[in-house]
Parts: C-alpha cells; structure tokens; sequence
C-alpha cells in the first residue's frame, strides 16, 4: 500500500490539505497504540506497525514539496529514505554565477573576517540565490505539479525527469544558501539552538 | 484493565497523580501529611535510606551522603557532568558508560537513586488506594534523548513498575489544560523546570493533541538560577567576611537552600533579606529582584534560541501562536514570564498550578491507555533526528527531529570484506553532521551473517521509535529472510543484566522501616537544636554567668550522648530539656541583638544631616 493508498487518495499531486489532515485523525484515533493497550501483543504489534506507516504517510503527504519527492522515488519504484532523492546540481543558467560566488566564498574562507564590502556582495548573492530558491519551489509545487496531475501515462515520465532536474537545482541552491550563511557568521538560528547539543 | 498511576519526576519535586472515577478528573495523591510534592532527594544514613522531606533535611549535616537533583544525571555519561560536578557534595566515579556516584562505601547509579524517588510515591499510591500498583505513566522532558528515556524506565523497572508510556512532561500538562477544554488552536507550552527547559508547540483540535515541533535544554532550569545566586553569594561573603566559603560542602548546601528559598520569595516581593547563622559569624543579606533579574537574565535568555527554532520547524512564526501555556516552577519568576510574554506578544496562562499540571496530564495519559479517556489522543515527536555514522564519520540521517512518533526506517547493510560473517553499526542522535558531535546511543552488531562474498548478503534493518519515544532496532537477512540476531551496547544505559541486579538489590537496601525513620527524624531534631545552641554559646556565651554556662554545656553534653543512642525517647526528652534550659540564653541573645539595632539607628539618626 503506497502513501497516497494510506489515506484512500488517488496518486496526484493536488491533496486538499484540510481534508488530509482530517483522514489522518481519524484513522489516527483507529490505530494509534494508545487504542490498542488493552488488546493481545500481536493486536499491539500491529498497531504500532500500522501507526508508524501512518505517520510516515502524512509526513510525506502534508508538505507539498516532499510529496513531490515521495511520487518520484514512488514512480521509480525505490524505497529507499526520505531526503535522499537527488543529488544537488547546479542549474546550467547559473553556472557563471555560481562561479564568482565559489570564488567569493573562497575568498571570504581564506580571510580573517569580512571587510563591509565582501560582506554586502555575499549577502547580495545570497538574496538573489534566495529568490531563485522560491522560485524553484513555486514551480515545483505550482505549473510542474499540475502538468503532473494534467498529462497522461505517456506524458508522465518526461514530467517525472523535469522534477529531479528541479529538485536537484532546488538542494544545490539550498547547499550554496547555508555556506553563504556561514561565511557571513550567520548561520540560522535552529542550527545555532541544535548545535549546542 | 489494572490502575495505572501518573508520576512526575521531577529535578526538585515529584508527584503522583491518579483520575478519579468519579468525577474523571486528575488529581494529585497526597502524602499522609498532606503534601503534594515529594523533594527529589534521598539521603543514604546509617540507619537507612529516606527520601523527600526527612531527606532535604540531611543536606547541610550529611551533603555527601544524600543525593539531589539526580534527574540531571539519567543517562549521562561522566564526560558530560564533569564540568559541573564542583557544585554537588556527592562524588561521581570517572570512567566509562553511565555516571555512578560515590555514596558512602558504595557506588549507585542515577536510576537507582531516582528508583528510590519512585518506590515511594509508589508506596504513596498504595497506600492511597489500599490495593497494590505496578503500572505507571512517567514524565521526561521532551527533549530527553533516547539514552535519557531508557535510563527513566529503568528507574521504573528498578521501583517494581511497569512503566506503560514515557510521555513527555510539555505535552502531559497539554492533556490536562485539555480535558478542561480551556484551550484550542495552536498553543505553546513553555515549561522551565528544576534542571530541565522545554518548549512544544501543539495543535489541539477536537481532542487531537498534535505536536507540531519540540526544542529544548535538558540542563537548564531553576537549579542554575540558584547556582547563580549562590555564585554572586560567595563573593559577597568573601569581600564582607574575608572567607571563601566554596570549598565548605555544609556551607554550600545551606547557601544554596537559602538562594533558593530567596529567589522564590523574590517572585511576590520586590526585596527580601537572606541569613544564614555560620559557625564563626551570621552572614545577612538584602537581594532586590533587580539584583535576580540581573543575575539570571543570561539564562532566561538562553530559552528563546530554542522557542524560535521550534516555531521556524513547526513553519510558524509567533503571531501564530493562540495561547501560551507556562508549567514548571521556574515559571513563577517574573523575570521568566515577561520574556516568555514579549516573545510570544500574548499573556502566557497558568490557570493550572505549575507544580501539578504534568503529573495530572501524566494521570489523563494513564486513563487513556486504561481505556477510560476515547475521545483524547497526543501525538508526540521525537525531539531529535536520529542517524547512523557512515565512512569518514559523517551521520546519515534516518528518522528527522519532529517526526511524529511512532515511527519507523529501513536501511539496508551489507559486508565490505569476503567471508565477513558480523556488521557493526553506531546509531546517534542530535543534528551534527559529525558523528563525533552526536549523541551516541549504542552499538549494534548484526551477528551470524554467512559467510558470503563481499557485499552480497543483504541486510534490512528496520529503525522503530515507538510511542514513548525509545528506539528498537530489528533486521532481516533478506536472501534467507530469517532474523538477525542484534546484540547491543548501550553507550551509557544499563544492560539488562544490570536492571536485574538492581531490581534484586533493591529489595536489601529496602527504603528504611518506620521505626528507623523516626530515629532519624529525632536525631535530625536533637542536631539542629545543638548546632544552634553551640553557635549560641561561641557567639553569645558572654551574656550568662559562668554557673548557667556550666549547666548550657552539661545538658549539651547529655544530649549528644543520647544522639548516639537508638532510644528515641530519650534523644527527644534530653532535646526538649537543652531548649528548656537555653531559653533565657535565647532571650539575653534576643536583647542584645534589638539593643544593637536600636544603637545603630540612633547612631545613623545622629550622622544624618539635618
């Protein structure tokens, strides 16, 4: 039973996140372990299996952007671990940029500290980069994963290949944004708050 | 379906909590005296082992013989409490896997000591109910990592419980604000306890209680705020006395209690006044609030990083935030308050007495899991991403921080080397990518693999992090799909060798009868009264005639060869008689002391320009 099977819906992109989150309390308040106390070790074991798929389901549902790479790595047939879709690729458009800022982060590495004027063009490229991430992401989650849901069996695998091509665009840029964060020192706060442990 | 009780076990206080069949809601069972709370302390005396109040009372005579704040070392290793062990009396042997304290001639392990803290509000309950208990829901602190988990149910199984659920203590007190139906919507718990910070952000609808995101700090709470205070304490005291008091264990204990007790009377006051009789002079001290707040205020802000790493995980900002629940007794501090309030731009609630509210969700989690409560149910996360190191060091990342729980992974192994019949894996916990910063949870060894080409067997292990938030580790060798046997190393828990050990030995060092209890409750008594009236004597002997002083120190002298005795009426008879015949000692002490006030004030009145 795949994700989409969990919650009785069909294998598209468009889920009504209102509704998705009602199926999951309701079939939440079915199996949830807290339910099942009192029952047999084997009804508890079941339990706590169908439970832990559950929650493995909604995770990757809920999140427009994991759903879509859950549906690719669905339609590949692996069954491998979230996350591990793709590997990061810069995107052939930026590559001359993406040059000047290595340079610039190589740069700001082999330096004491940040004079104002290095620090004002790393923050200008993390901006820029930023946005081109948004942007990503709204094409994933917009025109990409509607054409998903429009196109047909022939259609699909073309689709398929423009979303680990944006997907791949999408974790390069999330990689360059975080080493520009930390050679400015400004590492994002929940990195800060988990690093302490 | 058997009771089940709820227990909270706290850093400084512990409680247990039951519902009511009745009226169905929680409610805290109290001591024979009536007390809720029971201090998390246990003292190991000659005459045996006491815990809570008569335990608090040992601190300054016996500091390194009883143990508090133990919560702060469950599931720790010594490397991780080295730092701060200058502050406890007791002492913790150094080595490998779990802490073990010093205490007297033997070593005990902090499940051990917190087993003893269960036992008896076990015996509480029991006593309550007149019928036996061995179920229990416990409370841990959100952010508590696996190790920290299983060392907390070990304590359980050491007491003789069942431990049914370990749920976490932001989400307990939830349940109970709940089942009052005060809240709905997305709420934040902040719950700053004795040693422990947490903050959870929940969506509660329509008796869902779903935890969004989690984030804390299992080593910060009111225990370093007193640390602070008795800090600044000290410094004081060596300017104005010319001694250096942090060497002195008994001074320390009576620094800190008396810190403790001030930082609390500063939350409803705007200034109080500290005393603390030392043995060579009595050490005064006015503390305004303001001298608190400017001591702790770095700590209280060390609690925000976390609150916004939850709300940026959980994808919300603070404006998104409906209510503000505060629990833990460290929220009484204004100080805390008024951050927690500017943050979240809301007034925080605490409707439900800060001190119960996680032992009574603690008894609505119980109910649930007794088939009482249907129409609640919580669904918790695990505080931390959980991994496995990889070639070069590096974590893998299988279960993210903020998954809903129960929750599970699968990974495959295989063998690097021909004819390799075990493969090692090390799982961690945190959010480094390097093993070495990680939580190190344990080792697996995945034995009796045949004998195969390299890379060839297949191995499916699958990660399960169950409800109470404890990982469980099974794998398949897929090609024949029979188990693999696992055999693990817990990097600082117990085996379960060890937990049967204890649970054994437990039952000789047995909590101390009645009868031993109230010789230690006199003998308690008889010091306290000595120690005052030899402080007397050293401070204010020259007030009374060489005749009555004679009579002070024989009665003194009676006294403290009775203490010796196991006859308790004879310890309390000569005690009363020591206070009867120091009275008018007491009373010459109390006129010199107004008249030298007076003087003073004179003398003040006097300078003053008019």
């Amino acid at each position: 039973m795949d994700y989409f099977e969990v919650f009785g819906l069909p294998r598209r992109l468009a889920v009504d996140g209102a509704e998705l989150q009602r199926r999951f309390y309701e079939l939440s308040r079915r199996h949830h372990p807290d339910f099942h106390h009192g029952g047999s070790a084997d009804e508890q074991a079941a339990a706590l299996e169908v439970s832990a798929r559950l929650n493995a389901a909604y995770r990757a549902l809920r999140d427009p952007i994991a759903r879509v790479e859950y549906l690719v790595r669905l339609e590949e047939g692996r069954d491998t671990r979230e996350g591990a879709t793709v590997k990061p690729k810069a995107p052939p458009e930026l590559l001359a940029e993406m040059f000047e800022i290595q340079e610039a982060l190589a740069e700001a590495k082999a330096a004491d500290r940040l004079d104002d004027e290095a620090r004002r063009t790393l923050r200008g490229q993390r901006e820029h980069l930023r946005e081109r991430h948004r942007a990503e992401e709204a094409r994933l989650t917009g025109p990409l994963s509607e054409a998903w849901d429009a196109a047909d069996v022939a259609g699909r695998p073309a689709i398929r290949e423009a979303f680990k091509r944006s997907l791949a665009t999408r974790a390069y840029l999330r990689t360059v944004i975080d080493d520009l964060g930390e050679a400015l020192g400004e590492d994002q706060e929940e990195h800060v708050a988990h690093h302490r442990h | 379906m058997s009771r089940i009780i709820g227990i909270d076990l706290g850093t400084t206080n512990s409680l247990v909590a039951y519902v009511d069949d009745k009226t169905g809601l929680p409610r805290v069972i109290p001591d024979a005296e009536g007390h809720a709370l029971l201090p998390s302390v246990v003292s190991f005396t000659p005459a045996g082992i006491v815990v809570g109040e008569a335990a608090k009372r040992q601190l300054v005579r016996h500091p390194g013989s009883t143990v508090y704040s133990v919560k702060r070392f469950m599931g720790r290793g010594y490397e991780d409490v080295k730092d701060e062990l200058c502050y406890f009396p007791f002492r913790v042997c150094a080595g490998e896997g779990p802490v073990r304290l010093q205490v007297n001639d033997r070593e005990v392990t902090p499940p051990e000591v917190s087993a003893i803290i269960l036992k008896s509000l076990r015996d509480r309950a029991e006593t309550f109910f007149g019928e036996p208990v061995d179920k229990a829901v416990i409370t841990v602190p959100a952010y508590f990592n696996d190790s920290q988990r299983q060392a907390t149910r070990d304590a359980g199984r050491i007491a003789g419980l069942d431990v049914v659920r370990i749920v976490n203590e932001p989400t307990a007190a939830s349940l109970a604000y709940g089942l009052q139906k005060l809240h709905e919507g997305v709420i934040a718990v902040y719950d700053l306890g004795g040693g422990t910070f947490d903050i959870s952000i929940l969506r509660v609808h329509d008796g869902i209680f779903e935890v969004l995101a989690t984030n804390g700090n299992t080593h910060l709470g009111g225990d370093d705020f007193d640390r602070a205070v008795v800090l600044w304490l000290l410094d004081d005291i060596r300017e104005r006395h010319g001694v250096y008091l942090g060497q002195d264990a008994e001074a320390m204990q009576e620094l800190r209690l008396a810190a403790e007790a001030a930082k609390i009377r500063l939350s409803s006051a705007e200034r109080t006044q500290l005393t603390i009789p030392f043995d060579a002079f009595t050490y005064h001290r006015d503390i305004a609030r303001a001298d608190l707040e400017r001591l702790i205020g770095p700590l209280v802000e060390r609690t925000l990083g976390p609150c916004r790493a939850a709300l940026t995980d959980a994808g919300l900002t603070a404006a998104d935030i409906e209510h503000v629940v505060l629990v833990g007794g460290s929220t009484r501090v204004p100080l805390v308050r008024a951050r927690v309030q500017a943050l979240f731009g809301k007034t925080p609630h605490s409707q439900l007495n800060p001190d119960e509210v996680v032992a009574l969700g603690a008894a609505v989690q119980a109910q649930i899991l007794a088939g009482g409560i249907t129409n609640m149910l919580l669904l918790d996360v695990t505080p931390l991403s959980l991994g496995i190191e990889t070639l070069g060091g590096i974590v893998s990342i299988l279960i993210p921080r903020n998954t809903t729980i129960p929750t599970s992974a699968r990974e495959m192994f295989t063998t690097s080397v021909d004819g390799q019949t075990v493969v090692d894996m090390h799982v961690l916990q945190g959010e480094r990518e390097l093993a070495k910063d990680c939580r190190s949870l344990a080792r697996f060894d995945l034995r009796g693999i045949d004998p195969m080409p390299a890379g060839m067997p297949k191995i499916e292990v699958t990660f399960l992090i169950d409800a109470n938030g404890i990982l469980q580790v099974t794998a398949t060798e897929l090609r024949t799909g029979k188990a693999a046997a696992i055999e693990v190393r817990p990097t600082y828990g117990l085996s379960d060798g060890d937990v049967e050990r204890m649970v054994e030995e437990s039952f000789e060092y047995a909590e101390a009868d009645v009868e031993a209890r109230m010789l230690i409750e006199v003998r308690n008594e008889a010091d306290t009264v000595m120690t005052h009236v030899r402080r007397a004597l050293a401070q204010g002997g020259g007030l009374v005639d060489a005749e009555e002083r004679r009579r002070i120190e024989a009665a003194l002298a009676e006294l403290a060869g009775a203490r010796e005795t196991t006859d308790r009426e004879r310890i309390r008879d000569k005690t009363t008689e020591l206070n009867r015949i120091t009275e008018h000692l007491a009373e010459l002490m109390m006129d010199a002391a107004l008249r030298s006030a007076l003087e003073s004030r004179r003398a003040a009145e006097l300078l003053e320009p008019k």
